[in-house]
């Protein structure tokens, strides 16, 4: 629908948007091996990562309502996420260095996922460490939620937490896919774990 | 309140349309500025709208006002018009660069309102709200742009 006249425009509008500060979030999508991440990120840092398996557009207007509606689609204001997370899933990066915005979380919960993200790469935890780490041992259930909830995912690496006793526990982009990034990290043999 | 979407889908659903009528309303070279001029202001404002109900007409007001502020700049120029175009003005949908040109020299509320009908399609009332006036007076500089652009272009 939009001519090359109207596009420049756009774009051109994007830039100056963005030198003016009024890019609230900026976002883009990008391949991965499971599918489509959407990835958006505020001037404090990344603030979301969408899973494949999760709606972009119900995604943006919970950004449109949680942190502002100035929301606009940037992909070079995302350049370095990408570029990381591409190392990632090539097995070549084994800590992201990301600047990340907590705000979709708080509380007990954000507790857990700051936990969650000390986590080195190729080790794991379980609920209850989280739990205990986060200030509530008892609270193990909740902790699981909180992983559950995990605005951040694969950058805050909630894939790395375990029930006790070693059984995968919940993901939110499907088991498979925590088994394949746990394979990737060489915690997990193939087919080792069901 | 109503639920403000995410910019994008505004930018996705309106860039076309603004960018229609600017281009009657400015031209084609200055409408490309005018547009910009257009979304930043809206894209600013945005987060305090109240009403997301009718964003049209919203952003094609911010658009006439940048129209208007391009040609008070200008120091209402009018633009030149090399040869007299015979076209109908209810022309079919490919804009006619001439055409427009000689609805780009219309006064600015005439030329608001023809390019609002014609240019994008809105019926009275939204060009009424559009402009900041009742619709008899958008019916009006409607009519006299007409009346004017028939003249010139009989």
């Amino acid at each position: 629908m939009s001519t090359p006249t109207t596009v420049t425009a756009i774009d051109e509008f994007k830039a100056r948007a963005a030198h003016e500060g009024l890019l609230d979030v900026a976002y883009t999508t990008t391949d991965s091996p499971f599918g489509r991440l959407l990835l958006a990120q505020t001037k404090r840092g990344l603030v979301r990562v969408g899973l494949p398996n999760q709606d972009p557009d119900a995604l943006l207007a919970d950004l449109a309502a949680r942190v502002s509606p100035r929301v606009l689609e940037a992909p070079a204001e995302l350049d370095e996420v990408r570029r990381e997370l591409d190392l990632y899933f090539a097995g070549k990066l084994d800590r992201f260095d990301l600047p990340l915005d907590w705000r979709l979380s708080s509380g007990f919960r954000q507790r857990v996922l700051r936990a969650i993200d000390r986590i080195p790469y190729g080790q794991t935890r379980t609920y209850t460490e989280m739990a205990r780490k986060a200030g509530n041992e008892r609270a193990v259930r909740a902790a699981g939620s909180a992983c559950g909830s995990n605005p951040i995912p694969l950058v805050v690496p909630c894939h790395r937490v375990l029930r006790t006793g070693g059984a995968l526990g919940g993901y939110g982009g499907g088991l498979p896919m925590k088994q394949s990034l746990l394979e990737l990290e060489g915690v997990l043999d193939e087919k080792s774990s069901s | 309140m109503t639920l403000l979407p995410p910019f994008q889908t505004v930018l996705d659903e309106h860039a076309a349309p603004v960018m229609g009528i600017l281009r009657g309303a400015v031209g084609r070279e200055a409408a490309e500025d005018c547009f910009q001029e257009t979304f930043l202001a809206a894209l600013r404002a945005y987060p305090q709208l109240e009403d997301a109900r009718n964003l049209r007409g919203w952003l094609l007001t911010i658009a006439h006002r940048k129209a208007i502020d391009h040609h008070r700049a200008r120091g209402r120029q009018p633009v030149p018009v090399a040869e007299v175009p015979e076209v109908a003005v209810e022309t079919g949908p490919e804009p006619d660069e001439r055409l427009w040109a000689a609805v780009g020299a219309l006064p600015p509320k005439q030329r608001a309102a023809v390019s609002l009908r014609y240019g994008s399609d809105l019926p009275h009332a939204e060009i009424a709200a559009a402009l900041g006036c009742s619709p008899e007076a958008a019916r009006r500089s409607l009519h006299e742009g007409l009346k004017r652009l028939r003249k010139e272009l009989a």
